[in-house]
Formats: C-alpha cells, sequence, structure tokens
C-alpha cells in the first residue's frame, strides 16, 4: 500500500511460469495467434488447398467472378485468386519472418554490446543506427532493393536491414537500465565475467522486450513487403505475391474491384494478427499496463 | 545551447556525408556501366568514351568522389542519366507537392491522435477505450497504399466526392484542397493511429506518478489534472514518435501519391527507379537523408522547449 | 479536550474489491494538534490517508463508515465539492519530493494554481501570495526560485515548496504521508522544526503518517499504532511512549536507538597525533585500507574533455579485524557506498591501496583480483533488486562457487543447503523464484549467497535499510549470529544509527568524501568530538517526547556549501587529526 515496499517483478520464464505467463495473455492475443497459425497452415498445405494451379491462365476466365470455379474470382489473365493467395502467404510469411530474425539476432547483439560497453563504441554504434532509424524504412528499403535487385534474399536483407537498429535500440536501453540494478552489480562484485552477466542474467531478462518488438516488427516487414511489392519492387511476376496482386487489381479498379480488396484484406490480416500478438505479449509483460494495486 | 546546436548541426553534416559516401559507393559498385544504361546496348564505344569524359566517368575514382562531395555541398547533385535535367531541378519541382501533403497529413494525425489517446487512456478499460484501441490497431496494420484504395474507392469512385486523379494543380484553393483531401486524409489515418498508441501509453504512465496525486490534492478540476498537469508531460514521447513517424509519413507519401497519380517525391523516386536513373536516385536519397536530418535536428530542439529539465549540452 | 475536532472518523473500513485493507477506524483531531498514525508497509496508514482526501482509486476502492471534516461528511461528498475541499480545507504532504512536483511547471506556478483555485486571487495580488509562501517556507530567493523548475530543487526545498501548497490555503487540517522519509537526517530535522513551527502560527489539525517513532516522539500529541489495518493501540504520545500496552508498539519503540541523542561533551581534549590514525581488533587486520582517493570524472563533450573531477573519497585510511564490524555512516553523497564499490572493484579507485588479509589488492591482476573476490563479499541494500528474478535461489547461491571453482556441483549443492538452513530458510524452497520470498527472507538469501565463499569480509551497503523495524531486528541479530559462527568481518555501511548503534564495534563517520572521525561505537554517538558528528546525531530524532525541546536544534552548516565536484588543479590540504581517547580519532577543522 505505502510505497516503502518495493513491488516484486514478475517474473517471466521457468516452467512454472510459463503457465501463468500464458494465462496472463488476453482474448485479442490469441485472436492473432490463430490467425497466424492458420496462415502458416495455409502457406504448407497451399498445394493441397489450392483449387486450381497458381500460374494457370486463361482468357476465358479474365477477371470472373466468385463463384462455384473460381472461389474468390479470376484476376486479368484469368488465373484463380485464392489459388494465388494460398501461395502468395508463403512469401509473406518467409520474408516476414526470415527478415525480422536476422533484424532480431544482429541487432540485439548490437545493441548489448553497446550498451553493456558503453563508452565511445556506444555512441558510434547508435548514431549509426539512429540513422538507419530515422530514415524512412520503406524508401530505404526500396533503395535497396532497387539497387540489389528484387530477389526474395536481397529483399529479406532490405527489410532486416531497415529493423534492425530499433533491435539495437530496445536491447541497449534493456541493458543499461539492468547493467545499473543491483543484480548485476551484485554478479560484478561476485567475479563473474562479462560475457557472462550479460548472456546469462541481462539477456533473459530483456528478451520479452525484445520478443515484442520482433512481433511488432513482423508486422512492419509483412507490410513494407507488400507495399514494395505493390509499388513493383516485389519478387518478379508470375511470382504471386500479396502486394503484386493488389497492384494488378488496382490497375483493374474500375472494372472490378475485388481483385485489389481480396489480397489487401489478406495483407490486412496477417498484419492484424502480428500486431494483436504485439500489443499482447507487451501488456502480458509490462505491469505498468495492467491493473495494479 | 550554441555549444548544442552546433555539436546537433556537426552531427547532421556527419550524417550526410556518410549517406553521400555511403550513396557514391553503391553507385560504383553497382554491376553495369552507366553509359549502357543512357546510352543501350547497342551504343559504339566512341560514343561511351565521350560520355564518360561527359560523366567525368573516365577520372580515377578518388577524384570522382572529391567531386561528387564538392557538388553536392554546393547544392549540384547532378544531372538526370534520363532527362539530363539538373537533377536538384527536378526534384525542387516536385517537392512542395509532398511536402505540403506530409505537412497537412501530419497536422491532421496530430489534431484528431492526440485527443484521442487522451480520452482512451482517462477512459481506460472502458468502451470508449476499447474501440479507439481497435481502430488504432487497424490503422496500424492498414498498409498506406490499402488505406488509400479504400479511400478512393469509396469516396472518388463510388460518392464521386473526390476528383480520382489528384494532379496537384487546380484552378482555385477549393479546387486544390479537394484534391489533396484523399491523400492527406489517407496518410493522417495511419500517423493518427501513431499518435493515438503513444499518447494513450504516455498518459496511462503519467497518470500514475506522484505529482499527478499532487495535483489532485490540490484540489484541481480533473480536466486541469489531465489536460494541463498530465498531458504537458506526455509531450516528449510524442514529439519524438511525431519526429520518428514523420519518416514513415514521407515513406507512406510515396504509396499514396501513386494511389492517386498525384505528383510528388514518390512518383519521381518511381521514374528513377524505372528507367534506372541513378543520378537522380543518389540525387532523392541526399535529399531524403536531409529531411530526416532537419526533422531530427527540429525534434531534439522541440524537446528544450517542452521539457525545462533537458540541458543542451 | 474542549474544541470540537477538526476531523472526525468513525468506524472507516476501507476495501479494495473484496479485500478489506482498513478496518473499523476511529480518531479525532483537535484545531493545533497534531496525530501521528503508526504503522509499518501495508498497514493501511497510507491508504487511509487518500480516503479522507477523496483519492482512493476509482471503481476499486471503496470507504465505508464517516468521515467528518468541520462537521462535514466527506465520503458521500460529489467530486465537485470535494475538490473545493482538497487542497482547500484539507491538504497533503507526500513522501517522495523528487516526484510530487510536476516537471514541466514552473515552482511558481504550481504554488499559484492551489491559491487560484481556493483563494480566486490573479495578477499581483496572486504573485505576492506565492512569494509570501515561498517566504515563510524560507526558500531563498523567492523572486528569483519562483521562476525556476523543480529539478533544479534539493530534496528539501521541494518538500518545503509541497508544505507551501499545502498551507497556502490556510487549511484545516494538513495530512503528511512520510514527509521526511526520504530526507536525510539534517534536513528532516530542519523540514520537522519547520511544520511544528508553521502549525503552531495557524493552528492547523495535523494527521502525521509515519512508520518511525523517532519522530512521533518529536511531533506528535496524540498517537494511534495501526496493523494490517486495524488499530492495535492509542492514546498521548506520553502515554504510548511511557506505558505501551502493546508488544508491537513496544518493540517499535524500542527499536530507537539508545545511545543516540544523550551525548556528552568530550571528556578530555583531544590530543593531536602525527600521520594517519589506524586501528582494529585483534593480533591482525582483515581489512586495511590507505589513504583511499576515488574520483569520478566530469567529463564535456564529445571527446570526453576532462573538465573537473567529483571526489567522492578522498584519503580513506581505516582497518577491521578478524571479527569485528566498522560501522560507515554519513548521509547520502557523503562517499560511505562508494568506499565499499571501490573496495570490490565497482568502482575505480585512484590512489590508496587495500589489503585484505595483509596481501595487497592489485586491481589490475585477475589472480589477485579473484582472490579478493573470494575474500570480500558484498550484500546490497535492495534485496528485490539484487536477486535475479529469473534465477532460482539455489542457483543463485551455488552460482559464484561453481564460477569460482571452488566445488564441484554435488559439493556446492550440500554446501547451498547446508547455509540455506543456516540462514533460517527451508532448503526445501530452494527451487523457488525470489519473488516467492519476503523482503527479509530475501535478505537471508543474499547473506547465504556471501558466505558460500567462505569469506573473510562482508561489506553490507544499506543491507537493512528496506526492510521494516521487526525483521531489520532479526537480520542484524541474524548477522551477528553468523559472526560469531564463522567469525566473518563485516563493513557495516548504514545511514541507520539505531541499526549501527547494535550491531558496530567501531564507527567511522564521513562528510564529503572524507572519514571525519573514527572510534568506538559508544566513544563516537556518546562522545562525539567532531562538529559535523554532533550535527548528524542531534538530527536523529528523540526516543520519547520527554526529551523534547532539551536537545538544541540542529545548526544549519554555516560554512559555505561544499561541492564535491572539484576543479582538476584541486588539491586536497593534508589531514591533521587529534584522539580522543584509545582508538577514537577526530578529524581537526582544516
Amino acid at each position: 500500500m505505502t510505497d516503502t515496499t518495493v513491488a516484486p517483478s514478475t517474473p517471466i520464464d521457468r516452467k512454472s511460469s510459463i503457465r501463468a505467463f500464458l494465462g496472463q495473455l488476453n482474448a485479442s492475443t490469441w485472436i492473432g495467434v490463430f490467425i497466424v497459425l492458420a496462415l502458416v497452415l495455409a502457406a504448407i498445405f497451399a498445394p493441397q488447398l489450392a483449387t486450381h494451379s497458381p500460374a494457370r491462365q486463361s482468357i476465358m476466365d479474365q477477371l470472373a467472378l466468385p463463384g462455384s470455379q473460381f472461389w474468390l474470382g479470376a484476376d486479368q489473365f484469368g488465373r484463380d485468386i485464392w489459388t494465388r493467395l494460398l501461395y502468395g502467404a508463403r512469401y509473406s510469411l518467409t520474408i516476414g519472418m526470415s527478415a525480422i530474425l536476422v533484424a532480431l539476432v544482429v541487432g540485439t547483439v548490437i545493441g548489448m554490446i553497446a550498451g553493456y560497453v558503453g563508452g565511445r563504441i556506444d555512441i558510434i554504434f547508435m548514431q549509426v543506427m539512429d540513422v538507419v532509424l530515422a530514415f524512412p524504412s520503406l524508401i530505404l528499403g526500396l533503395a535497396l532493393v532497387a539497387l540489389m535487385g528484387a530477389t526474395l534474399t536481397n529483399i529479406i536483407i532490405a527489410i532486416a536491414f531497415t529493423a534492425t537498429p530499433a533491435f539495437a535500440r530496445i536491447a541497449r536501453a534493456g541493458v543499461i537500465t539492468q547493467r545499473d540494478r543491483e543484480y548485476v552489480q551484485a554478479c560484478r562484485a561476485m567475479g563473474f565475467s562479462g560475457p557472462r552477466i550479460l548472456f546469462r542474467h541481462i539477456m533473459p531478462a530483456i528478451l520479452p522486450e525484445v520478443m515484442v518488438m520482433a512481433s511488432l516488427w513482423m508486422a512492419t516487414a509483412v507490410r513494407t513487403e507488400a507495399s514494395l511489392a505493390f509499388i513493383g519492387l516485389g519478387l518478379a511476376p508470375p511470382t504471386p505475391t500479396w502486394g503484386g496482386m493488389v497492384r494488378d487489381g488496382f490497375d483493374n479498379i474500375l472494372s472490378a474491384f475485388h481483385l485489389a480488396i481480396i489480397p489487401s484484406l489478406a495483407i490486412l490480416l496477417l498484419v492484424l494478427a502480428f500486431n494483436l500478438i504485439g500489443d499482447g505479449l507487451r501488456d502480458a509483460i509490462d505491469p505498468r499496463l495492467k491493473d495494479a494495486s | 545551447m550554441l555549444p548544442f546546436l552546433i555539436k546537433r548541426l556537426g552531427f547532421a553534416a556527419l550524417t550526410l556525408f556518410c549517406v553521400l559516401t555511403l550513396v557514391f559507393l553503391i553507385v560504383r559498385i553497382l554491376p553495369g556501366d552507366p553509359a549502357l544504361v543512357i546510352l543501350g546496348d547497342q551504343a559504339s564505344p566512341a560514343s561511351i568514351a565521350a560520355l564518360h569524359k561527359r560523366l567525368g566517368l573516365d577520372q580515377p575514382v578518388l577524384v570522382q568522389y572529391g567531386q561528387f562531395l564538392l557538388q553536392a555541398v554546393q547544392g549540384n547533385l547532378g544531372n538526370s542519366m534520363v532527362t539530363g535535367r539538373p537533377v536538384s531541378e527536378e526534384i525542387l519541382a516536385v517537392l512542395p507537392y509532398t511536402m505540403e501533403l506530409t505537412i497537412a497529413a501530419l497536422i491532421l494525425g496530430v489534431l484528431l491522435g492526440v485527443p484521442a489517446g487522451v480520452w482512451a487512456a482517462v477512459k481506460r478499460n472502458r468502451l470508449p477505450d476499447y474501440v479507439l484501441r481497435f481502430i488504432s490497431l487497424l490503422g496500424l496494420s492498414l498498409p498506406a497504399f490499402v488505406a488509400a484504395i479504400i479511400l478512393l474507392m469509396v469516396f472518388a469512385i463510388q460518392l464521386r466526392w473526390f476528383p480520382v486523379i489528384s494532379a496537384g494543380t487546380g484552378e482555385t484553393i477549393a479546387d486544390r484542397l479537394r484534391q489533396m483531401a484523399l491523400p492527406t486524409i489517407a496518410l493522417a489515418l495511419i500517423m493518427m493511429t501513431y499518435i493515438t498508441r503513444v499518447t494513450r501509453s504516455a498518459m496511462l504512465e503519467v497518470l500514475s506518478q506522484d505529482f499527478v496525486r499532487t495535483a489532485r490534492a490540490k484540489g484541481a478540476s480533473p480536466a486541469t489534472v489531465v489536460w494541463k498537469h498530465a498531458l504537458g508531460n506526455c509531450l516528449i514521447p510524442i514529439t519524438t514518435v511525431v519526429g520518428l513517424y514523420l519518416g514513415i509519413l514521407i515513406g507512406n507519401s510515396v504509396l499514396t501519391e501513386i494511389v492517386f497519380s498525384r505528383p510528388g517525391l514518390g512518383k519521381l523516386i518511381l521514374t528513377a527507379l524505372t528507367q534506372r536513373d541513378y543520378t537522380l536516385l543518389q540525387g532523392m536519397i541526399v535529399v531524403y537523408t536531409l529531411m530526416v536530418v532537419v526533422v531530427n535536428l527540429l525534434t531534439d530542439l522541440t524537446y528544450g522547449i517542452l521539457d525545462p529539465r533537458v540541458q543542451y549540452k | 479536550m474542549n474544541k470540537s475536532p477538526v476531523i472526525s472518523v468513525r468506524n472507516l473500513s476501507i476495501s479494495f474489491g473484496r479485500t478489506t485493507v482498513v478496518h473499523d477506524l476511529n480518531f479525532d483531531i483537535a484545531p493545533g494538534s497534531t496525530l501521528a498514525l503508526v504503522g509499518e508497509s501495508g498497514s493501511g496508514k497510507s491508504v487511509t490517508s487518500l480516503a479522507i482526501m477523496g483519492l482512493l482509486p476509482e471503481r476499486i476502492g471503496r470507504a465505508k463508515g464517516s468521515i467528518a471534516l468541520e462537521g462535514r461528511e466527506l465520503l458521500t461528498l460529489s467530486e465537485p465539492s470535494m475538490q473545493k475541499v482538497r487542497g482547500g480545507r484539507v491538504s497533503m504532504i507526500f513522501q517522495e519530493p523528487m516526484t510530487s512536483l510536476n516537471p514541466v511547471q514552473r515552482v511558481g506556478d504550481q504554488l499559484a494554481e492551489v491559491i487560484r483555485i481556493h483563494k480566486g486571487l490573479r495578477g499581483a495580488a496572486l504573485k505576492e501570495a506565492v512569494l509570501d509562501m515561498l517566504r515563510k517556507v524560507r526558500i531563498p530567493d523567492p523572486e528569483v526560485r519562483m521562476h525556476q523548475y523543480p529539478h533544479t530543487f534539493s530534496g528539501g526545498m521541494r518538500q518545503r515548496v509541497m508544505i507551501a501548497m499545502a498551507l497556502a490555503c490556510n487549511p484545516a487540517l494538513i495530512i503528511a504521508d512520510e514527509p521526511t522519509t526520504a530526507l536525510d537526517v539534517t534536513v528532516q530535522a530542519q523540514t520537522l522544526a519547520l511544520l511544528k513551527d508553521l502549525q503552531r502560527e495557524t493552528q492547523t489539525a495535523v494527521l502525521f503518517i509515519t512508520h518511525d517513532m523517532g519522530v512521533v516522539a518529536e511531533v506528535a500529541d496524540n498517537v494511534l499504532v495501526m496493523r494490517r489495518g486495524r488499530e492495535i493501540e492509542s492514546g498521548t504520545v506520553h502515554e504510548v511512549f511511557s506505558a505501551p500496552k502493546d508488544a508491537y508498539t513496544r518493540s517499535l519503540i524500542e527499536a530507537a536507538p539508545s545511545l543516540v541523542g544523550k551525548f556528552a561533551e568530550t571528556r578530555t581534549p583531544p590530543q593531536p597525533v602525527q600521520g594517519v590514525p589506524v586501528s582494529y581488533a585483534g593480533d591482525a587486520p582483515v581489512l586495511e585500507v590507505n589513504d583511499l582517493t576515488v574520483r569520478f570524472p566530469v567529463r564535456s563533450g564529445f571527446f570526453g574533455r576532462l573538465t573537473g573531477m567529483v571526489h567522492a573519497v578522498e584519503h580513506a585510511s581505516f582497518a577491521i579485524g578478524k571479527g569485528e564490524t566498522l560501522g560507515l555512516v554519513g548521509e547520502s553523497g557523503s562517499g560511505k557506498s562508494t568506499i565499499g564499490k571501490a573496495i570490490i572493484n565497482l568502482a575505480p579507485i585512484d590512489s590508496g591501496e587495500v589489503r585484505v588479509s595483509g596481501q595487497r589488492v592489485d586491481y589490475g591482476d585477475p589472480q589477485s583480483l579473484a582472490r579478493m573476490r573470494r575474500d570480500v563479499q558484498m550484500i546490497f541494500q535492495d534485496p528485490f533488486g539484487s536477486l535475479d528474478t529469473r534465477q532460482t535461489i539455489g542457483s543463485a547461491i551455488m552460482e559464484p562457487m561453481l564460477v569460482h571453482g571452488l566445488a564441484k556441483r554435488a559439493e556446492a549443492f550440500e554446501k547451498m543447503q547446508w547455509l540455506m538452513e543456516r540462514v533460517g530458510l527451508d532448503p526445501a524452497r530452494a527451487t523457488s523464484l525470489p519473488h516467492e520470498f519476503s523482503g527479509g527472507q530475501r535478505q537471508r538469501i543474499c547473506i547465504a549467497r556471501a558466505l558460500a565463499m567462505s569469506p573473510k569480509l562482508i561489506i553490507a551497503d544499506e543491507a537493512v535499510s528496506a526492510l521494516d523495524v521487526a525483521i531489520k531486528g532479526q537480520i542484524i541479530d541474524l548477522m551477528i549470529d553468523l559472526q560469531k559462527e564463522f567469525d566473518v568481518s563485516y563493513l557495516f555501511i548504514s545511514h541507520d544509527m539505531a541499526a549501527v548503534e547494535r550491531i558496530c564495534d567501531r564507527v567511522a563517520v564521513m562528510y564529503f568524501g572524507e572519514i571525519v572521525e573514527i572510534g568506538k561505537t559508544e566513544d563516537v554517538i556518546g562522545h562525539p568530538g567532531h562538529d559535523y558528528t554532533r550535527r548528524l546525531l542531534s538530527a536523529i530524532p528523540i526516543t520519547h517526547p520527554d526529551q523534547r525541546g532539551k536537545r538544541p536544534l540542529p545548526s544549519v552548516d554555516l560554512t559555505k556549501p561544499r561541492s564535491p565536484i572539484k576543479p582538476l588543479e584541486y588539491r586536497a590540504p593534508p589531514p591533521s587529526w587529534s584522539m580522543a581517547s584509545e582508538g577514537h580519532f577526530i578529524r581537526s577543522a582544516s
């Protein structure tokens, strides 16, 4: 009740507390998890779920309306939208997840080192990160992809590049907060080595925040990938990407607006799902945002 | 104050220098001869050599680099490989369109986002909060081009309230505003969701702090507590986000400009990309960096106005 | 009581959700008198004050019963009417001066706000009222200070601004919730004196919430002791202190320092001595600190140009014998914690040497460092913060043994189990995480972890300061027991004189990085020789209301305020010492 006691901090890991932690997640987080899982399954089993071949063109079926043959209609080349949507999920998920995985590993390591070592290394590392972070990520991604060529690897690298500073920042901030905590002082007083303190004691403490960041940035990555594809810097046609499908649909917006709307909704759904998970995780780990007292 | 300004300007210059160097390197490292890009594959060796001489590509790399830097400092970003016009001229011609769009979207986003965030925080875990949180999450998840397409379809194609193509030119101010309306709203919606979210979480944190309790203990009305004491302390995180997301706004303007066929930096960069106009592209990257640097500088200076604890060292 | 009470609380119960945190509370406060509401954390004392202010958390907190202010029932009052009461008729001073003021508003404006709301003053009259209040609470240069922001004020000054805000509209009642807990003891004494003076002038009733019986003895007319939301005992301050009815009250009173405040003049004039005096108990010292200096660079600019030095510790010398406890006392910023940190390599040493068991510690040599770290362990202030929240306590106790290769896993496990039992914890709980333990238990865990290395010296940095009185006693007893059993020495760093008095054989007093006095505990506390020691001791609250007024108020430090930041070329004058009695040395003013 009074301020004289220090509020106990919430533990995050260990098996017993993992269950408690999962129990704290709200309904919308689970909706997000469900959507992502469903889309992952759809991407994996795309060949089984598809009704046509993704590349099959047919002049007869150009701009066909949704119906029994084409569940969601067909595009201007007569390709089945449902099928292309399923295959498109593969690229959105692959690019989004692997780009963020790369960014997470690289960024977290850079941030942790900068935060723990401090001094001039910190200033230089973070100044570079700040410049990249401040740069519009879409423009940066666009320039990188344009210069390097729009291949799967290059798109992943470009998006990972734009996301890395965010992870570096949050890892650094986390390390700096933890570094001054008494338990780290205690570790140093007991003569533990720097890497041991950094990876055994500090890293588990900052990991939850990094995971929140990862989830929110996966949303951004999917959105960036779709935007690049929409601009025309996605994987080359005829590869079915959601952003590319919106672009094709947009060219025919006056005659068949569902071509643009259906893949748009797919993008929205996936981005929303990652955001729901990120928000839910953040609420669960941040005791300040919960109802205290 | 002055030392701070000098230091920040120094950092800005350093940033610009790094970006310029990086741009120079990337363009030089790129596979393919720019001359071939300009003249086509069937160009004769003589004409290629002539063009090399004209572009300065026959000089040693270091000399090229020096000239590039020197010219960039003087505002000369070279000539477009395609049109032959100075890059700075090409950019300046469309810059006002992008500027008016982003600034209008920024103002609209702040005007909508801050009150929405405050309201959500005050009505925490009640209906308005849930609704606003859902809307802002939806807005956060909506790619700018999707937002733009939906607005275009509903208000321009179906309802015909606004023109489909936003040429940016117009006879009267009313015309111009009508053309700007949809792209601005599309961008502002996204800006608003970011601002709503950060305002809400900053407000929640501030509202639980001791000095808010002090203000209430003084007998200040709830409105005074929220809008004067609490919001005053939220302006720093809000400014940070505005500064940070101005970049996203500039990035997203590319997408809206494409959807609404509106002139601007977005359309120009797309042209540069499709035509492989590297000088134009490198010039644009420099301009974007310049904008980012200026925004950061302004954000930093704003902190000092908003928070007396910030000392310019 | 002939005057009708300012506030009358009847059958007050407060609940959060389904849990009731305050049960059936009754009290009255007469005009001009002070009621002390005493209790430990969680006793419900602060919640009671929030209920009076109508500031219980909305929708969760509920108060039942009656709170009548000047005959008007507050619990049923509408929010707009309650706003007129808050700050107007009842005002409040909070514990944390550093966070209780709005950081982005000028101090004068914050003070003006409350006057404007309740007195409706505007313009020049308002400004004059603000200046008047700032003068009353003795803020120097009020005309300048009113335009400054809170971060330029010290903690004591901010608390005086809070007092000005509380008194500005002549309220009938002031609620002071632990108003001096966060302040240094000399500042606390000044603040309490100011509050008393102003109360006498205005005849305001005061509800004083505290956990510190010393403060109660200083300020209260009546006392109400609370525990777990219920009244334990109440009465006039003399009744409660002279004849406490309840065992709990007695334990709170007994926790106060006994020697402090009864010091006599030095018996014989101190004799000058040559050189720097160092003494210790026993044959050979476990720890010797010779001429230790710690300075932190003050840098500016990107290239880190050195512009000055914070002189955190200046030429400190002392020693600790085997099985001996040396206390290091002083106020915040005196450098006492820095000494502990420097010994264990958490702060850089500028000059001087540290010897452990006669061997010089070479801070550049990993082997020498490792040896020192086996012999010297540290316990920190915050038992919540000094354990990794994600590590089981068993693993935390074993980790240092394993890292230093002192034991194999099986041996380490056995030793951990034995240690847990030794510090009074159930070894079966080794797989629990720190958050499953109370504050006192966590401090036991930290002690077990320190003992795991079989150290010769344990540095306890404010190790009991964050604990409630009863727990504090238990931990000190445990430390004394363990000292006897293991023959370990302690460097006991604390600002808490009661704790120091109980555990320390000798005491060193620190002031601005220098040791100004050192000697046996009873000598230093009983016969303080240095001006600062006297000032420090006379600021410590009395232990019985009978002592009120018998002690001179702590004189304000009349010498020029000292800054620990010194220019680069600064050289400290060499210290000179004199001896008052065997082993009791006093630094001469230089």
